[in-house]
């Protein structure tokens, strides 16, 4: 039972540390973005340039997300899907962070413009 | 001995069911897209230390369809399929070495699920950026699978029906 007990421990021990890596890795391999980039069902729809104020209705699935940018910042501020996932999912702003709104299959993503290559093949078939 | 058997399946699915209501009313989406409390694998841990993996796996996956039908979607039902196999299949393993506790094997599961359903978005999507809610995904299955494991652990003490453990 002891050795159980010990293990339990161990095992949550190595999770946190996972996540805490994860999470650092994360933070140290961000960069502010450029654009925002739109896609529906895993296809392109548009870019829009992060810096500039912009107020936008997507049509997505049966509905429709309302995009915002501002302040060098996007967002989803409404939306018809039946879970308002998206809108929840708060501001984005760094290179490859992304709101999604699963119902819509929509999924708006920061990307840095200075290097389309290096985006064109993280953001390929797949990931 | 065959009725009792139907019945405590038909008990613990309905408790599933109805867990898994119960934390649909407490939002954990801003977080991350998805984040849930798992309560439902509290029915399913006792079905693995009572009835034994396969049957748990019945339990969970029967729970993923019933709910999906109620107040899902085809899209929530593929999710939570992939989240909830991926589970039973990491805890089924662990309960199994016998080397982990109730409260272990949850975590595990719970990290589990998580990561089963961040897949299938990835593949959905066609999308790596997903990768960017794993520190999220790994730290909340990490944090409610130690709560359902402690819950489940004083549940399976306490509750003594069927007697004693399943065989490994």
């Amino acid at each position: 039972m002891k050795n159980k007990t010990r293990n339990d421990l161990l095992l949550i021990a190595f999770a946190a540390a996972a996540a805490l890596v994860l999470w650092l890795s994360v933070l140290m391999f961000r960069t502010p973005g450029a654009q925002v980039l739109v896609t529906v069902n895993g296809e392109e729809v548009c870019r829009y340039p992060l810096g500039e104020a912009l107020e936008q209705r997507l049509p997505a699935g049966d509905g429709y997300n309302l995009l915002v940018i501002r302040d060098g910042e996007a967002w989803v501020e409404e939306a018809d899907c039946p879970d308002k996932l998206c809108v929840h999912q708060g501001k984005i702003r760094y290179d490859g962070q992304s709101v999604i709104c699963l119902p819509h299959r929509l999924m708006v993503t920061v990307v840095g413009g200075e290097r389309p290559g290096v985006d064109a093949v993280a953001g390929g078939p797949g990931g | 001995m065959r009725a009792r058997r139907v019945a405590l399946f038909g008990l613990l699915v309905a408790l599933a069911l109805v867990l898994s209501y119960a934390e649909s009313l407490v939002p954990l989406s801003f977080a991350a897209p998805g984040v849930k409390l798992g309560l439902p694998n509290v029915a399913v841990l006792f079905a693995l230390y009572r009835l034994g993996w396969r049957r748990a796996a019945v339990v969970s996956l029967l729970r993923v369809v019933l709910v999906s039908f109620l107040f899902g979607n085809a899209y929530s039902l593929m999710y939570s399929a992939a989240g909830a196999a991926l589970s039973i299949m990491v805890m089924g393993l662990l309960w199994r070495t016998g080397r982990f506790g109730v409260t272990g094997v949850s975590v595990a599961g719970g990290i589990a699920h998580n990561i089963g359903q961040i897949a299938v978005a990835v593949c959905v999507l066609e999308t790596g950026r997903l990768m960017f809610y794993l520190p999220v995904l790994v730290a909340s299955g990490l944090g409610a699978g130690i709560g359902v494991g402690l819950l489940s652990a004083a549940l399976i003490r306490r509750v003594r029906y069927p007697k004693g453990d399943a065989q490994r």
